[in-house]
């Protein structure tokens, strides 16, 4: 598994080569509260960082979920269809959105790794 | 992730805030007040627990007043200027749904209005009213009510809803004969020792009851409900869930000063003889729309795929026409799927209508649907 990082708006991305899979965080979801819906972009659509990527639907209210970084989707995660609360049961793992092709990868240079982002957290509480 | 605007205005508390934080709540800003809309367990959750045990709900922030007159004629005919309900013919102890109408017939709150059951108390009347209407339906009663009626606040009490098919065993333990009350009817009574008022009704389309109480004697009685087993605390989010499914108008949503109880869908509230002889504001309009029919409609939406078509949405003909609004929006836990209401034109507003849902820019299909969504179990005896 690659290293993790994180935005201020609670979206991860763990990069794996050249593709990083994103998806929200625990915090995100948790604030979120149970999720019954999520619209995913379509496979090869180009995102530029701070894009609308995917929605994502508590009981309550929709949410936007921006790409932390520009690049193309290559892979969605359909299992979500069936399965969205697999978001509030492992974010990080079987509640991933999407994997996206990584079009400049000094982009993550300005991300939040696991330590800067539970200090961003408590900074915010 | 975008993250929804809060608003700062400083926030009222109900006698029980600091246990729904204890219970681990969320606490969000509703109607200005700082309400519990979720515990641990969550939405889902709450929602499911409610419609299969019983689920303790504060509604704390809602607004409790009392009508007295010298008896009950002269406060019901009173009232009745102001409602379109029938109040005159109201039986002790019993409960009806009602709406505060301005002169054009458009709805300033909608109300649950009930006669005391004790003959000692003959001439008065237990009025409950929105949280976000309730100072302005105060003034409103207080410029309109004739001099011998009194209006008493009652900002001294507190209320609680006891809602699912376990409510009435569950109350019955605390109140003798709980469970022998007839549905819409209220009673004074008492919870163990606690004067208490209950009434046997409530918001989900579940069984339950309302308790009114003393302010001072509430957390009494929550803690004491929810000590049962069957009992868990419910917050607003399942509230609203639940009342969606149910079909039901929310003020502020599928209610405001522009919609008449006719194009709500609510004229059954509106009894025959006050029909008739009208002496209700806005009459002239009821009374055409109920002859007529209303330009639009309140109207129950199914969406086809998944997605919740919230608040705001557009709904259109299959040909792309506008002909609407939805008022409410969401998912449906019970019937596990999205569902809404919204107001269309009559023209369109026949069930089963194929209509679209204009979600972020997409025609999502739906269609005109019966509510409610999920069947009613009131209890009827």
């Amino acid at each position: 598994m690659g290293e993790i990082k994180y935005t201020k708006d609670h979206e991860y991305i763990r990069v794996e080569g050249d593709v990083a899979v994103v998806g929200i965080s625990d915090y995100a979801q948790s604030q979120l509260g149970d999720v019954v819906f999520v619209e995913l972009p379509k496979l090869g659509k180009a995102l530029s960082k701070g894009d609308e990527a995917a929605v994502v639907e508590s009981v309550k209210a929709a949410s936007e979920v921006y790409a932390p970084v520009s690049g193309e989707v290559t892979e969605i995660n359909s299992g979500l269809e069936a399965q969205p609360g697999a978001i509030n049961e492992d974010p990080e793992g079987t509640g991933w959105f999407m994997k996206v092709k990584l079009a400049d990868p000094s982009e993550l240079a300005g991300l939040m790794n696991e330590a800067d982002y539970k200090a961003y957290l408590a900074s915010i509480h | 992730m975008s993250e929804p605007q809060t608003d700062t205005t400083p926030l009222r508390r109900t006698p029980l805030h600091d246990r729904h934080v204890s219970l681990g709540a969320r606490m969000v800003g509703f109607a200005g007040y700082d309400m519990p809309v979720q515990y641990k367990e969550g939405i889902l959750a709450e929602h499911q627990w409610t419609r299969t045990h019983a689920g303790l709900f504060d509604v704390s922030h809602m607004g409790q007043c009392f009508l007295i007159g010298r008896d009950h004629e002269t406060v019901a005919r009173a009232l009745e200027a102001l409602i379109p309900a029938d109040i005159v013919n109201l039986k002790p102890g019993q409960q009806r749904y009602s709406q505060f109408l301005n002169e054009d017939g458009g709805v300033l709150d909608d109300i649950m209005v009930t006669r005391s059951a004790d003959p000692d108390e003959d001439g008065t009347l237990m009025v409950v009213v929105n949280a976000g209407c309730k100072d302005a339906d105060f003034a409103h009663l207080k410029a309109h009510l004739p001099s011998p009626i009194k209006l008493l606040i009652a900002e001294h009490r507190a209320l609680l809803a006891l809602q699912g098919p376990e409510a009435a065993m569950v109350l019955s333990r605390h109140c003798k004969d709980a469970d022998q009350m007839a549905f819409m009817t209220g009673a004074s009574t008492l919870f163990d020792a606690i004067p208490v008022h209950i009434s046997r009704s409530g918001y989900s389309g579940e069984d339950g009851y309302e308790i009114s109480v003393r302010a001072d004697k509430v957390a009494i009685i929550f803690e004491r409900l929810l000590a049962h087993s069957e009992v868990k605390p419910i917050g607003l989010g399942a509230r609203d869930s639940l009342r969606l499914e149910a079909g039901l108008c929310l003020y502020g949503h599928e209610l405001d000063v522009t919609t008449s109880p006719v194009e709500a869908a609510i004229q059954w509230s509106i009894q025959k003889r006050r029909r008739e002889e009208g002496g209700f504001p806005g009459f002239e309009r009821i009374s055409r729309e109920l002859k007529e029919g209303p330009s639009r409609k309140r109207v129950g939406l199914l969406p086809e795929g998944r997605a919740p078509a919230r608040e705001g949405t557009e709904i259109t003909t299959e040909a792309g026409e506008k002909i609407g609004l939805v008022t409410s929006g969401g998912f449906g836990p019970t019937l596990n799927g999205p569902c809404a209401m919204g107001y269309v034109d009559t023209a369109n507003s026949a069930i089963g209508t194929k209509v679209h849902l204009m979600v972020r820019g997409n025609a999502m299909p739906a269609s005109i649907v019966a509510m409610p969504f999920v069947p009613h179990r009131f209890h009827r005896s």
